[in-house]
Parts: structure tokens; sequence; C-alpha cells
């Protein structure tokens, strides 16, 4: 295409990757913080030190809030899936204006605010009893990742052809069977992609937990939260480099995995 | 397709789609609407939390530092999206393929680490000022953090990902063909892209900025560290209120007021876009 080598593409180009700086590069100083040997946040000076890592591993506290979290994140995830995925498949076979509002309605949790609902589940866990318990913490981040479950299922179910539902009935399976056996392993990889989300964003949500946990459970981002708040040191940034690891990890094992199943399936994919 | 379903089968279904939202009723739309009711409530019955929002000028600033701060960091993050997801969708090979990955990295890494990475660099003793006083390019720390420019440097920082990425899906969509055509017939690179490519990604742009805007609005944790209850927007205003001075009638009542002021703005983007599109789910 003759449109790339245009001066005002290369200077577009340009700005992206001063884009990219901005957004990797705050990330990146995260690292040698983590390893100054200093008590307070600073570049290491010559020399290196791991003290704020061992700091990790031997103050119970991070490793219970790194606990709790798995706990709330695992939960919240299982229950998201089950309802996300109900809602989707339901939509998809039923297909009318009224499934068509509820699933907008199964959406609302991505939109509305955090600080609102906040709010609303510190009112009402309050009556139940929910207030710093896990059951409490779990479903309104179920709430929250459910959205995301719908809509990926969705998305896997959208080039379901909806006469392999009546294929697997004429074959003489039960309404029920024809959904476990044929329709809900269509349904498996949203169900995946749908999870990831879910997870991540129980592991990274804040304002609710602040609303409703205080020292019952104790999620990692709340450690961080206070962390922050008090007494602002590097141990927050081993924590943090721990995290951006991992994260690049999963990432570029989903992309190898895409690659591999690109390969196999011989069908373009989305990068 | 309802009419070919049998008896059994629909009871299936429709368990299927009743049961999740029974629960949705009863553990996030009644607590919800236990928000907009306190907002009417409580101290007292009627809308006098409301006559709030014109009377009272600590208020009005929160709502004008709200808005203000959204706008600076939806235009920054559309102007930056938009050059990322363009470079990355018509960069040639694995550059292209670089550039996105690195946008969806950032778009999953946390928000409270993104925050401490910017205090990190920030604060009157972070790195920025300290290699400043070091070079002797300043004498006094600059005030980087406490102010709308951390926030919405911040903000900026965690948008960006929102913006490009749905612009990406946009610009996808969109006939390249038209561009060279254009330029075949004369016009120079820049009128093409302004004449040609602009229109053709308006109605993305404009649901990628409604967007970013709407998930701006609601911020807590970005201006709450990088505002240092010296810039205060709206969510952190409200937690205030419910948290320190138990204020529920207020705290409900401008929460009440996002919300619907949110609503709004998903009712003017119903007009340029399928919603379902927005959100994925068609």
């Amino acid at each position: 295409m003759d449109l790339a080598p245009s001066k005002p593409f290369r200077i577009t180009v340009f700005g992206a990757w001063l884009a990219i700086l901005f957004l990797t590069l705050p990330f990146a100083v995260v690292f040698p913080v983590s390893l100054t040997p200093q008590r307070y946040l600073s570049l290491p000076d010559g020399e290196l030190s791991l003290r704020h890592y061992q700091t990790l591993l031997q103050d119970p506290s991070w490793i219970l809030s790194i606990r709790d979290s798995l706990i709330v994140a695992t939960g919240s995830t299982l229950v998201a899936i089950v309802l996300g995925t109900m809602t989707a498949l339901a939509c998809w076979r039923i297909s009318s204006r009224a499934s068509e509002l509820v699933r907008m309605a199964m959406l609302a949790p991505m939109i509305v605010p955090s600080i609102v609902h906040a709010l609303g589940f510190y009112q009402i866990w309050a009556q139940l009893g929910l207030l710093d318990t896990y059951l409490g913490l779990i479903l309104a981040h179920a709430m929250k990742g459910t959205p995301y479950v719908v809509i990926s299922v969705s998305a896997a179910l959208a080039n379901v052809d909806l006469r392999l539902e009546q294929a697997a009935r004429n074959l003489g399976a039960t309404a029920l069977q024809a959904l476990w056996k044929v329709i809900i392993p269509a349904a498996k990889p949203g169900m995946a992609a749908g999870s990831v989300f879910a997870f991540a964003l129980s592991w990274d949500e804040l304002v609710v937990t602040l609303f409703l946990s205080s020292r019952g459970v104790y999620t990692l981002p709340r450690k961080i939260w206070d962390g922050i708040q008090d007494n602002i040191n590097p141990a927050i940034a081993a924590v943090a480099s721990l995290m951006i690891v991992l994260t690049v990890i999963a990432m570029v094992v989903r992309i190898l995995l895409a690659r591999r199943q690109a390969r196999l399936a011989a069908v373009p994919t989305e990068p | 397709m309802t009419a070919d379903m049998d008896a059994r089968t629909r009871r299936v279904y429709l368990v299927l789609l009743l049961a999740p939202l029974f629960l949705l009723a009863f553990l996030y739309l009644y607590p919800l609407s236990r928000v907009l009711w306190l907002s009417v409530t409580v101290p007292t019955p009627g809308f006098g939390n409301f006559e709030r929002l014109f009377t009272s000028s600590g208020i009005q600033n929160v709502i004008w530092t709200t808005l203000r701060i959204c706008v600076f960091t939806t235009a920054l993050a559309l102007l930056i999206g938009y050059a990322v997801a363009y470079a990355a969708l018509h960069l040639r090979g694995w550059r292209g393929e670089l550039l996105l990955f690195f946008v969806l990295l950032s778009f999953w890494l946390s928000v409270l680490i993104r925050a401490f990475a910017w205090l990190t660099l920030l604060q009157s003793r972070g790195l920025i000022n300290t290699w400043l006083m070091n070079v002797g390019i300043i004498d006094a720390p600059l005030t980087l953090i406490r102010n709308e420019f951390g926030v919405v440097l911040g903000m900026v920082h965690y948008m960006i990902p929102y913006a490009a990425l749905p612009l990406y899906a946009n610009m996808k969509g969109i006939d390249t063909r038209l561009v060279p055509a254009a330029r075949g017939l004369g016009a120079s690179p820049v009128q093409a892209f302004l004449k040609v490519y602009l229109p053709m990604s308006l109605p993305g742009l404009i649901s990628a900025g409604i967007l970013t805007f709407i998930f701006s609005l609601g911020f807590y944790v970005t201006p709450a560290l990088l505002g240092g209850g010296k810039t205060i927007m709206i969510s952190e205003y409200i937690a205030v209120q419910i948290n320190e001075t138990l204020n529920w009638g207020l705290g409900s009542m401008l929460a009440t007021s996002l919300l619907l002021a949110i609503f709004a703005l998903l009712a003017v983007l119903s007009f340029f876009v399928d919603l379902r599109k927005v959100f994925g789910v068609k």
C-alpha cells in the first residue's frame, strides 16, 4: 500500500511508539526500585538487594492477603461462570426481545460505577450479615464478573448453528443431554475467556472490597492500598514486580497457545 | 426462533434464563435500588438532597473538577489511542503485533500497580524529582501529584487501552482500499486521511469516546492516590461522605446522579451505534 511510506504515517507510527513507552516505562521502573537495599523508595545505588522479596516471604500478612485474594477470586469466578453461561445459553436459544432485555440487565454491573454499587452492597450486606465475610465478597465480585462471562460465551455461541441442538434432539438426545453434550462444549472457549476476565477483575477489585471487608477478609489489593496510604515502601514494588511478571507470562502463554491452535486448525485467528 | 421448541426444551431454557436473573435482581438490582431509595428518603423524604446540587458550591466544585478531568482524559486517551490503533493496524508484520501486545499488556495490568508506579516516579521525593535535582535542573521538587496534572496523567495511562482496543476493532472493519483510491485521484496523504479515513472511523471514535468518558466519570483508585486528597473526583467524594461523615443522604444522592448521568450518556451513545455491539453481545 502506498500509504505506508508517507511522512504523516511515519509520524503517527513514531507517536504510537512514544505512547507505548509512556504505557510501559512506569511499570519498568518498578523492577529496579524493588531491588533497592534501602528501606524507602529509591533506585539501587550500585548494590542490589533481595531483602524486599524476603519480606514478602517472611511477613505472614502478605501471604495471607494473597490467600484471601485467591479464595475470593476463585469463588467469584466459579459463580460468575455459572450465571454468565446460563444467561448466554438461554439468550442464544430463546433469542427474543425479552431475552435481549435480560442480557442487557446482566451487563449492568459493567456500566455502573464501582462506588455506586459498593454503597448498595454495603447496605444490603449489612442486613444479611455478609459484611467482612468470604461469601459476601465472593457474591459481590461475582456480580461484577458475570457480564464478562455473558459477553465471551455469547461471542463463542454466535457462530454455533441453532440447528445443532435440533440435530442432537433428532438423534434421540433429551433437551438436557443436548445442552450438556453438544452446546456447552461449543461454549467452552467462551467460558474459558470469560473466566480469565472474571478472575482478573476480582483479583484487582478494590472499591467494593474497601466497603465490604475490613480485617476478616483482607485481599491483596486491600493490603497494597493500605501500604500505599500508610507507609509506602519497596515491598510493594516487589509485589508489583511479581504481578507484572505473572501478567506477561500469562499473556505470552495465551499467544503461544493461540498460535498453536491456529496452526492446528490452519485458519487465521485474532492475534 | 421460539416456535420450534417443545415444552420441555422451553422449560430448560427458561430456567437457564430466569435463575441468573433472579439472583441478579436480589443480589445486584435490589442493592442498587436501595441507593436510589436512600437518596430521596434520608435524612428526610423529598428531593432535598438533590437541591444541594444547585446550592452547594463545594459539590459543584467537585462536579466541575470531575468533568474537567474526564474531558481532558477522554480527549488525550482518544488521540493517543487512535494513533496507536492506526499504527498497530497498518504496520506490517511483527511491529503491529508488538504494538498491540503492549497495549493488551497495559490493559491487563492492575490499576493499583499503575498508581503505585506513578507515585514512585512523581512524588516530591520520587525518581523524577530526585533525578532532576541531582542533575541540577531544578532546586526544589516539582509538584507532580496531588493536583489535576497527576490525576489526568494516571487516568490517561489507564484509559489508552480502553480507547485503543475498540478503535482498533472498528478500524479493522474499514475498507482501506478507499484511501489509495483517494490518493490516486490526487489527494495528499493528509487530505486522504481527513476526508476519507477519518469520517469512516468517526462512529468508532464517538463510541470509544463516550465509553472512555463513562469509565472516567466513576474513577476512584487513581484520583484517590494521585490526587492525594487535594484533587477530589466524585467517587472519592461519595466515599468520604459515607466513611467519614456518615452522610448517606448526600452520598446516595451523588451516586444516583452519577448513575443517571451515565445512563443519559448511554442513551446518547445509542443514537450513534447499536449498544449491543458496543458491549460485544451482537
